[in-house]
């Protein structure tokens, strides 16, 4: 895209602004810290030792399979429940009253006042904020348009989960909590509101989500922490995560590719029904020492290692577990 | 306090309420209902026993009929004996033939109180005369008048309250427990909404819904069974409000924490049955043990009913009811504290 400026004043202007934003953003304290937090249910540890920070406009994942205590730890932060120890801080401080007036939530499980309609209910929310966005953006931002009308106990998964994001934004907030916010949706609606969180995410605002979905986390999230058992096991950029812990890739081939005694290979590989899998850590090498010893790789296809097998690597068990 | 808070959860819990059809009819159907069965039923006939009012009478003093009243009309079959602290107290309910005759058993004279319009106050009266002995002095005899207040007149009120009563405790109580169980409350938690303008929205929507449903009733009962109101209409709306206002709150304290629907259940009916009757819904407490009457005595629908009455039956105006008045404002205001204290967004 081609921008035109005015004068040069204009176009340096923008220039430092940008400079700005992004030596900014490396520089910037946290605006949510969260030290040490320990949540029980009667005897039952749903969060044990879970610490993170996220600095403004980035967006932060918490990973991990059902029951890890991602709902827990990000309820904790919103501060809808406290913790048992720990302290979570909102731009260096404890959180004050202001703190709702400056953040958005979007619930997993959640319900919504019953008979009234989708524009009924965001007029509703939006005289409980002091400073609400305008309704007529959100309803665009959101695609919300076609069904002002329509009561919200007749809307779709996604239709839903589209309203229930516009509440979220509907204060205008700094920072947004997402739980799970593409469970339950069919393919089509999932993208369509990675589109929309996408779209909030170029605005600036800083976005903590929480899935189960290694594609939603690389897809939508700047750093993902990956937690198991109630505890943060691995925190970075879902490509650093991939890097430290799962280097190379994978090479598929049909058993029928080698004329060789597989032993000869110089790679580690398994045999799983009909084929092999060779582990490669260096992808061109790899190819190249195929090549010179005469595997037929037309069938072959390659598996690059993704946050799944990070996450396999680091607990042993898949996410779905 | 914020208003425009309040008054946005306000408007949404009113348009749940209209829109819900089966629970707003509903909520027109079984007052109506019962007035119509009682009204057909009972029509306007009163109670079997003769009911023969004694004065002056100390509370607590439980042997109260030795006094200078004939021991063959004392003895005598199908007579209640009622107390009465004075000749006002006990004139009040012999001029609406709530009783049939009203003695003064300090009286040397034997004073006593006829309503010249009651039939059975005059079969009563020939009962008293003649327990005298022959030669005895004749008892003096004064006058009042006043008509009948009829059991539909006297009941009308209690199935008002009645119904008040059940759409607070239950249109609040259990809806807010099921808000808190399906995570309405925890989605309104993440705004800046406090529980204290929750609560009062709730309470002040529940209470326009009474009114407006009190308005319809009665006026669709009115035009069957033509009420009597001696006192002004303004003065009895405003019981009804205040009223209104004491259970709901009371039905908020009770959905401050609950998270089952079923437990929320058990613990209305708990509190409304033991209401409804001790509360003279149907019955008078009249001559019920002095116990009793004081447990009612810390029900708010025992002075709904007590000021409504007052109103309806008595003609009283606003001042004669401050003390019922002034309870019922401070079971509303005790509770909405109590509940806004106990509050859990979660479950």
């Amino acid at each position: 895209m081609i921008h035109w400026y005015k004068d040069k004043d204009v176009l340096f202007s923008s220039v430092r602004s940008k400079y700005f934003i992004i030596h900014h953003r490396e520089n910037m304290d946290p605006i949510l810290e969260v030290s040490h937090l320990r949540k029980l249910y009667r005897q039952t540890e749903a969060v044990a030792d879970v610490s993170f920070s996220v600095k403004e406009g980035v967006c932060l994942g918490l990973l991990g399979p059902n029951g890890a205590g991602k709902t827990t730890t990000m309820e904790m932060a919103e501060d809808i429940i406290q913790p048992n120890e720990g302290e979570i801080l909102y731009q260096g401080h404890p959180r004050t009253n202001s703190f709702r007036e400056e953040i958005g939530i979007q619930f997993q499980h959640t319900s919504l006042l019953n008979f009234l309609s989708v524009e009924e209910t965001l007029q509703t929310f939006h005289k409980l904020f002091r400073e609400p966005e305008d309704l007529n953006l959100l309803i665009q931002r959101c695609e919300l348009g076609s069904l002002l009308k329509r009561r919200n106990d007749k809307l779709s998964g996604g239709q839903l989960q589209r309203l229930m994001l516009a509440l979220a934004l509907i204060n205008k907030p700094r920072l947004v909590f997402l739980d799970e916010p593409s469970t339950g949706l069919d393919p089509q609606s999932r993208r369509n509101l990675w589109e929309i969180v996408l779209r909030i995410k170029e605005e600036g605002k800083t976005i903590i989500l929480t899935t189960h979905s290694m594609e939603e986390a690389e897809y939508l999230c700047d750093e993902v922490a990956i937690m198991d058992q109630g505890r943060v096991i691995a925190w970075d950029s879902p490509k650093q995560l991939i890097q430290t812990y799962c280097q190379g890739a994978a090479f598929i081939l049909p058993e029928s590719a080698f004329r060789l005694d597989l032993d000869r290979l110089p790679f580690s590989w398994k045999q799983k029904d009909g084929q092999i899998i060779l582990e490669i850590t260096q992808i061109h090498e790899g190819l190249n020492t195929l090549l010179n010893l005469d595997v037929d790789l037309s069938g072959m296809s390659v598996h690059t290692p993704n946050l799944e097998d990070v996450f396999i690597h680091l607990t042993g068990k898949q996410l779905r577990d | 306090m914020n208003f425009s808070r309040m008054w946005a959860m306000f408007t949404a819990r009113n348009y749940e309420f209209f829109r819900d059809r089966a629970a707003f009819g509903w909520n027109f159907a079984f007052p109506f209902l019962i007035i119509l069965g009682f009204g057909f039923i009972f029509g306007g006939r009163e109670y079997q026993d003769f009911k023969v009012g004694l004065f002056p009478v100390e509370a607590g003093d439980e042997f109260f009929l030795k006094s200078s009243v004939p021991d063959a009309f004392q003895n005598g079959r199908y007579l209640e004996f009622i107390p009465f602290a004075d000749l006002r107290s006990g004139e009040g309910k012999l001029r609406h033939q709530k009783i049939d005759i009203l003695i003064d058993r300090n009286s040397p004279t034997h004073a006593y109180w006829i309503n010249d319009s009651s039939p059975k106050g005059y079969i009563v009266e020939q009962l008293f005369l003649a327990s005298f002995e022959k030669n005895e002095i004749r008892a003096e005899k004064q006058v009042v008048q006043g008509l009948q207040v009829r059991y539909i007149d006297w009941l009308f009120p209690g199935i008002l309250a009645m119904n008040m009563m059940f759409s607070a405790l239950w249109g609040v109580g259990y809806v807010v427990v099921r808000y808190r169980k399906n995570g309405t409350l925890k989605r309104l938690k993440a705004t800046p909404l406090t529980a204290l303008e929750y609560l009062s929205a709730q309470m002040f929507s529940r209470i326009f819904l009474l009114m407006f449903t009190l308005a319809v009733v009665w006026l669709g009962s009115d035009l069957i069974f033509h009420f009597q109101v001696l006192g002004s209409y303004a003065a009895l709306a405003f019981v009804f409000f205040l009223g209104g206002l004491s259970l709901c709150a009371m039905g908020l304290v009770l959905a401050a924490r609950g998270t089952s629907e079923e437990f929320a259940s058990g613990i209305l009916n708990f509190i409304t049955w033991p209401m409804m009757f001790l509360s003279e819904v149907w019955f008078s407490m009249e001559g019920a043990p002095s116990w009793l009457q004081k447990l009612a005595s810390f029900f708010p629908l025992t002075h709904l009913l007590t000021a409504a009455r007052k109103i309806m039956n008595d003609g009283a105006s606003l001042s004669e009811v401050s003390s019922e008045c002034f309870i019922m404002t401070l079971v509303t205001i005790l509770c909405l504290l109590l509940a806004a204290y106990l509050f859990s967004w979660n479950e």
